[in-house]
């Protein structure tokens, strides 16, 4: 079972929190790869909170064709922060060029495009170079977006991240999202590790999603060019969240009731009966099953975590004013926030959901149970 | 011996027969149980002179003759009258001196079933027990990574939707605006298949009803049972148990009159209405209830005159394009019960289902598609129809199902599979191959037949003989004396049985493979074949 871990907090920290974290629950993966996601940025890139980054892993043939590429949309780049790494790679983890964490800068004819529209063309700009490099392995992207990095690899956390030098590099954020892969069903890709992400929604899963072809058939035939890839089938539960969000305008209550809806029998005694069944019947093919524990990041940078239906899954979330953590083993919240209150620990059952929001104040719940929050 | 002159071309000896009838001298007391019982009359009494020669030691005595009667079972062989092996005769012999055995070549009889130019027709079904939907293994078991859940002990949420289902955006969009939402009702994925009132006996008809309302009042199974074309019994158009029943219309729209009359004094709306443009075991040809079995209960539901041929017609004779004949008949019937009830077409599986379902798709009022594969049961067919036309149904459903992923409507229009599921038994391992190839449902018939009233037809030609009323068990007979032997309150209890059983077996199928919340609709990484065409055609695991 791989083992998950987010944190958000009011100061910047190194992505060195998430990866000690890890390795405290380094019981439960096998080193068969990492995945990290960086968001709310501090350091030096906070500056360009408002452009796009590119993440990925390149080689210098792919950065050749990249460079081409983006040229030829117009995309400048304005800041580079990549990774070079010189040394030894760690057992298990193959010698690449370059890490890439690129800023960029639009180009002159996107002013006056409306958000959404500059979003789905940094994100076909995405799913292009993606296609692009996929043959021939040179260009490997994780994502295109302001504010956000994501840093992917094959190996054991700790000695990836020693090996890239993420402790001393100056990257810094307020939310970082963290996975220490068990790699089970599917063969060791890139593109299986988590967290997945997707105009700014991103989430990462343990557990095995047992309804992942309906929900990827469903998924890649809305016509949505970003709902590819689904080389894990954890991937479905970012898509989900982002067409939750991004395409039915419908909030995290939602987004539960859509992927571990309530059953027949239950609707009877909700208040919001009516609604929620046709929103379980219009939804029928979005529903996951699990066990599955889901940790998630918003665009507005609330964290949240969901369990499926069948809680078989651990995850706790716990912390103080100002920095919370979500782990899927007690003994990560240990490493990250020790001195917590653990009397406010919480673990969500199969109805919560769990979230932090931006502020930092609180854990808040929401229960199946309770009325949804209504776009009128 | 006789002359030869008696024989002409279709003289048959018993050798030249499907079955032969064994009959034992030594245990028979000559009850004629058994005669009295045979529903075609394939065997009597015989009276036969018997002689024994006497010959004493020596040359004293001259021999002698004996001439002795005795009297047993003989077998007939007039084609018309042949033995259909049902089996009632050793079920009536109260000492096991008769059964019928299955010739050990092929029968000659075939070659003189057509007497005066008319080919036979029958009821049953392909007679061919081959199935694709037997070979396929559920092959994706989950083991340590994702456990397999408790069978017994999880909860499943196995039900499945009937009615037109909105796109999420139209959803909330319908409900934001407050605009009509199509009916959709949450049912058990199995239903009790279309067979009429009038194929079926009013005992066989009267227990399923039962057993379907003890089903979803008792246990909480919402299972669903199909009128077939031939009307509903007026006492239950006008009782809270319609609500349990899928009202049918066919070409022949018989009891639609009494349906319509019924209307204004219906407490509750049917589950839903299907309009039947082909079923699998006749593909092309419309229903048959033939004179035998039309008595004056059938022709008054049905509306028409006793012991006469009700032959439906192969289309909606009032229809002479998709259009008219689905898209109108459709809103017609929707608009008949304001828009509250779920209206689909069925059809027989054929090469041109992706016609049907594409027009379907864009026609806002279609509730579904029922598709009948070509080893569905009927109460009378041509033996030619039932044996030779058709299409298999893993195919045309795995078709219908990726065109709708293609167009991305796989949740609106809910496929519902049927025809043969279960043909050999397997009905939990059909079904559940059937949903996760793309079906929301399925309709069972035959299999509810046999398992419920005792049917003994199976696929290599026996019995079959429900079209001309004199089934031997009383299921599709119209004759009280012969449909008295099956008690409603039995058939209502085999029907709980076997649905509660199903659901076992169902949910040890779905455990393994770690689904609970929903039901696995195509959901075909689960499945495998043990034959490369048939895993590539199905687009599913090629194993051995």
């Amino acid at each position: 079972m791989c083992r998950l871990f987010a944190i958000t907090s009011e100061d910047a920290l190194s992505p060195m929190v998430a990866i000690r974290a890890l390795n405290a629950m380094k019981e439960g993966h096998d080193g068969s790869g990492v995945g990290l996601m960086l968001t709310d940025l501090g350091g030096e890139l906070e500056q360009f909170r408002d452009f796009p980054i590119l993440s990925g892993i390149f080689s210098q043939e792919g950065i050749k064709k990249l460079d081409r590429y983006m040229m030829e949309i117009g995309l400048l780049t304005k800041f580079k922060l990549s990774i070079r790494p010189s040394g030894k790679p760690p057992a298990g983890t193959p010698k690449r060029d370059a890490y890439l964490i690129r800023v960029y800068e639009y180009p002159y004819e996107w002013e006056g495009f409306s958000p959404a529209e500059i979003a789905d063309r940094l994100m076909n700009i995405r799913v292009e170079l993606r296609r692009l490099g996929e043959e021939d392995q040179s260009m490997v992207v994780f994502s295109f977006w302001p504010d956000t990095i994501m840093i992917k690899e094959v190996g054991d956390p700790m000695e990836v991240a020693q090996y890239l030098g993420l402790d001393n590099n100056g990257l810094r954020a307020r939310v970082l999202l963290a996975q220490g892969r068990q790699n089970t069903n599917y063969a060791i890709t890139l593109y299986a590790c988590h967290p997945f992400f997707i105009q700014g929604y991103a989430t990462m899963t343990n557990g095995e999603n047992t309804a992942f072809v309906p929900n990827r058939e469903y998924l890649m035939s809305r016509g949505f060019p970003g709902y590819m890839g689904y080389q894990s089938d954890s991937e479905v539960f970012a898509h989900i969240l982002h067409y939750t969000k991004n395409t039915l305008g419908l909030g995290l209550p939602e987004y539960k009731h859509i992927i571990t809806p309530l059953k027949d029998e239950e609707l009877l005694r909700h208040p919001d009966a009516s609604y929620l069944r046709n929103l379980k019947h219009a939804c029928r093919f979005l529903t996951v099953d699990g066990p599955n524990c889901v940790i998630g990041c918003l665009p507005d940078k609330t964290l949240f975590m969901v369990q499926d239906s069948k809680k078989l899954r651990p995850g706790v979330i716990g912390g103080k004013k100002g920095r919370y953590a979500f782990s899927s083993e007690m003994c990560g919240l240990d490493e990250a926030i020790p001195d917590r209150d653990r009397k406010l620990e919480y673990q969500p059952m199969k109805y919560d959901v769990a979230y932090v929001d931006a502020a930092r104040t609180e854990v808040q719940i929401w229960n199946q149970w309770e009325t949804c929050i209504r776009p009128h | 011996m006789e002359p030869v002159g008696n024989l002409h071309p279709s003289t048959l000896s018993t050798r030249d027969l499907p079955w032969r009838v064994l009959w034992k001298r030594e245990k028979c007391t000559l009850c004629g149980r058994c005669t009295a019982a045979c529903p075609v009359r394939a065997i009597g009494l015989g009276v036969h002179r018997k002689r024994t020669m006497e010959v004493s030691v020596g040359l004293a005595t001259k021999p002698s003759n004996l001439y002795q009667v005795y009297h047993g079972i003989d077998q007939v062989t007039d084609p018309a009258r042949a033995c259909i092996g049902c089996g009632l005769c050793t079920q009536v012999c109260p000492n096991g001196a008769i059964m019928a055995l299955r010739s050990d070549e092929a029968d000659k009889l075939r070659f003189h079933v057509n007497k005066g130019g008319e080919p036979r027709r029958r009821g049953g079904r392909r007679n061919d027990p081959g199935s694709v939907l037997d070979r396929i293994k559920f092959v994706r078991i989950s083991m340590l990574t994702d456990p397999a859940l408790d069978a017994g002990r999880h909860e499943f949420e196995v039900r499945t939707l009937l009615g037109r289902i909105l796109s999420p955006e139209e959803s909330l969009r319908a409900q934001r605006e407050n605009l009509w939402i199509p009916p959709v009702r949450e049912i058990y994925p199995l239903m009790v298949g279309g067979m009429s009132f009038g194929a079926l006996s009013p005992n066989m008809w009267e227990g399923l009803q039962m057993g379907v309302a003890y089903l979803n009042e008792e246990l909480g199974m919402p299972v669903r049972m199909c009128t077939g074309e031939g009307g509903c019994p007026p006492r239950l158009l006008r009782s809270r148990f319609l609500k349990y029943v899928i009202l049918q219309i066919a070409s022949g729209y018989f009891g639609w009159d009494e349906i319509i009359h019924a209307l204004p004094e219906m407490k509750e709306d049917p589950c839903a209405i299907e309009i039947k443009y082909g079923q699998g075991a006749k593909p092309g040809d419309g229903g048959l209830l033939m004179w035998y079995k039309v008595n004056k209960l059938i022709a008054a539901i049905r509306g028409v005159p006793t012991g006469v041929s009700l032959p439906s017609p192969p289309t909606h004779q009032t229809k002479y394009s998709i259009e008219e004949s689905v898209a109108k008949m459709i809103q017609s019937m929707c608009m008949a019960w304001g828009f509250r009830v779920p209206v689909y077409p069925k059809i027989s599986a054929t090469t041109t289902t992706l016609a049907v379902l594409n027009n379907l798709a864009r026609n806002p009022y279609a509730a579904g598609l029922a598709i009948d594969g070509e080893d569905g049961g009927t109460g009378a067919a041509y033996n030619v129809s039932m044996n030779h036309m058709g299409h298999p149904i893993a195919s045309n459903i795995r078709d219908a199902y990726l065109n709708l992923v293609k167009i991305g409507k796989q949740n609106e229009i809910p496929i519902l599979a049927g025809g043969g599921v279960g043909k050999n038994g397997n009905l939990a391992a059909n079904a559940a191959a059937l949903i996760m190839l793309g079906a929301s449902g399925i309709q069972a018939g035959k299999y509810i037949m046999q398992a419920c009233g005792g049917c003994v037809g199976s696929e290599a030609d026996r019995c079959n003989i429900c079209n001309i009323g004199l089934c031997p068990k009383g299921i599709t007979s119209q004759d009280p004396r012969i449909y008295r032997r099956l008690d409603p309150e039995d058939v209502a209890q085999r029907l709980v049985d076997v649905f509660v059983s199903f659901d076992a077996e169902l949910k040890k199928i779905l455990a393994p493979l770690g689904r609970s919340t929903s039901l696995p609709i195509g959901m075909a990484d689960a499945l495998g074949i043990d034959d490369r065409n048939a895993a590539e055609r199905l687009g599913i695991r090629y194993v051995v």
